[in-house]
């Protein structure tokens, strides 16, 4: 008997051999590939080297300090002032307004289609739905502006025509879209087992919804919401036709103000000279933008965790 | 024929057909299920048992397009359950139902028991936190689980889950329980747990059982029922059925010529 010696057996490499053609046909994919997710990657941290690199000449001349403690924003003026809390103030209150029209609006209609909803009638309201959020959001920022405006005006006579409230109403409307979309993928992943389990119990279909299909389905609407928050801080058309761009330190929404993302808008395009004091306010913000959206992420990621389904 | 020691009924199927949508899934079925017995219903996959099962508490309700025909009478007030004028939520408030798979909420374990008191209206603690050990000690798990009811009840093994699930189901006081082939997704020392479990119950609630496994229709049941293709075969005691089945297809099953 042989079979215990092992030069009489096939070597790994032999068979490897064989397969060298096959070998090289896959890693030229993978490294395509790796190529495909490199580009994203290496995009990402440039954006954040530029931002953080012209930052870096800009609190040169600025203190951190002043940056965050200063209550005006006039980066242009001969007096100039570099106080960011005046544009986060802006963007925060926008924010707000249209996150409190979005996560109850958008909750509310992900519920009816998921648990409510007969079948033809989720196929037919959601890719409307969906169609909702494919709209330019310039066209929201005219109708917040030409429409809600004048509308909240019979309401409010002394609003004025430029204003958080109007410019965050909309933005809500333009965010509904993602949050019910997401929200109803989340509660229909609930498994229907879960849901029998409660109508067996003699409970109704609005009670299950509210205490077994929300509660397992709650990281995927945490995730949904933290995707909303990103939207509207990041929003800028909107904001730059119709809340005006003047920088106001303002927590009040009925006042016009200007938010991070319309000052960037608003003086990237002007004529500012390269390397001017104005010209890196522009990073500083974008910098600040950033880090509030991470926030948001890490935010969100650790909700994901934390609530992760067992089911 | 009535036999002199014959126990009470407690439901009673007649005549009872049930379609998915153009399919005739159960076909003329009549058959008792007596007071606080179990019953255990056998028969090959796709025989209708579980479909005959969820017809109890009116859980083809939930999906369009299934459609009753016949009664189930449930005594001792004579109601149709399948009777469109009868709420299935009024069913279901009496009818008791454990699953195949165990599908605790993502909740506590105490707020898990609590669900069908909550669903009730019940909000006194004292009563829940009453109601919530009775239904944890009838379903053999209190030991277990007294010291972290907080705790959430899907981080539970799945032997517990599927105790838990059951005290969720009899903290409402069902009148009648039904079990759903409840040990198919657990070891044989959780299935051991769940047996000796029925048996226990019994002695207060009336027990619908569906199984793949005859030894456990066997060792649980008081009344066996086989089924084949939506058909009632043949309906009879425990012992009877498994020591001398008066019809060849229940003889051909039971021997394991079949199925």
């Amino acid at each position: 008997m042989t079979a215990n010696n092992a030069s009489d057996l096939p070597q790994v490499s032999d068979r490897l051999a064989k397969n060298a053609m096959r070998n090289v046909s896959e890693r030229i994919i993978e490294s395509i590939l790796f190529a495909a997710a490199a580009v994203s990657v290496l995009t990402t941290i440039g954006i954040v080297y530029v931002l953080v690199s012209e930052s870096i000449h800009f609190f040169q001349n600025v203190s951190i300090v002043d940056f965050l403690t200063d209550t005006q924003w006039t980066p242009l003026f001969d007096d100039a002032h570099f106080g960011i809390m005046v544009l986060i103030s802006g963007t925060l209150v926008s924010s707000a307004v249209a996150l409190a029209v979005a996560i109850p609006m958008g909750t509310v209609i992900a519920i009816y289609l998921s648990e409510f909803a007969h079948p033809k009638v989720r196929e037919t309201a959601k890719p409307i739905l969906e169609l909702l959020g494919g709209i330019p959001t310039i066209v929201f920022g005219y109708f917040a502006l030409l429409m809600v405006t004048p509308l909240l005006q019979k309401v409010f006579p002394e609003l004025p025509g430029f204003s958080l409230l109007s410019a965050g109403l909309v933005m809500g409307i333009m965010i509904v879209p993602y949050i019910a979309s997401l929200s109803e993928d989340a509660m229909r992943a609930v498994p229907m087992s879960m849901r029998e389990g409660s109508y067996a119990m003699g409970a109704t279909k609005l009670y299950t919804a509210i205490h077994v299909v929300v509660p397992a389905a709650i990281s995927g609407l945490a995730a949904s919401y933290i995707l909303g928050i990103s939207r509207a801080v990041g929003e800028t058309m909107i904001l730059a036709v119709a809340a005006g761009m003047q920088p106001n330190l303002t927590w009040n929404p009925a006042e016009p103000a200007a938010t991070i993302t319309s000052y960037i808008v608003q003086v990237a395009l002007g004529d500012l000279p390269h390397g001017s004091i104005g010209y890196q306010t522009i990073f500083a913000a974008g910098l600040t933008l950033l880090l509030i959206t991470l926030c948001f992420n890490i935010l969100g990621q650790w909700l994901r965790r934390r609530f992760r389904e067992a089911y | 024929m009535q036999i002199h020691d014959q126990p009470q009924l407690k439901a009673e199927a007649r005549n009872f057909n049930f379609f998915y949508g153009e399919a005739q899934a159960l076909k003329k079925i009549n058959m008792p299920i007596y007071d606080k017995k179990v019953t255990a219903l056998i028969g090959p996959s796709g025989c209708g048992k579980s479909t005959y099962l969820r017809s109890f508490n009116r859980m083809h309700d939930l999906y369009p397009g299934n459609r009753y025909e016949g009664e189930i009478r449930f005594f001792p007030d004579n109601t149709n359950l399948l009777s469109p004028e009868v709420d299935p939520i009024e069913v279901r408030m009496r009818v008791g139902m454990v699953f195949q798979k165990p599908n605790p909420f993502p909740k506590t374990i105490y707020e898990n028991v609590a669900y069908g008191l909550r669903v009730r209206g019940e909000n006194n603690k004292r009563v829940l936190d009453d109601k919530v050990e009775q239904a944890l000690r009838g379903a053999a798990i209190w030991e277990e689980v007294k010291d972290r009811l907080q705790d959430l009840a899907p981080n539970l093994s799945g032997g517990q889950q599927q105790r838990l699930c059951i005290a969720r189901a009899l903290a409402t006081d069902p009148e009648l329980l039904l079990f759903d082939e409840p040990t198919s997704a657990l070891d044989p020392i959780a299935t051991g747990a769940i047996e000796e479990l029925v048996h226990e119950l019994k002695k207060r609630v009336t027990i619908l059982i569906v199984t793949h496994n005859m030894q456990q229709a066997a060792r649980v049941s008081d009344y066996t029922a086989y089924m084949y293709l939506g058909e009632m075969v043949e309906f009879g005691k425990t012992d009877e059925i498994f020591i001398k089945p008066k019809d060849k297809r229940t003889e051909d099953y039971i021997t394991g010529r079949m199925g």
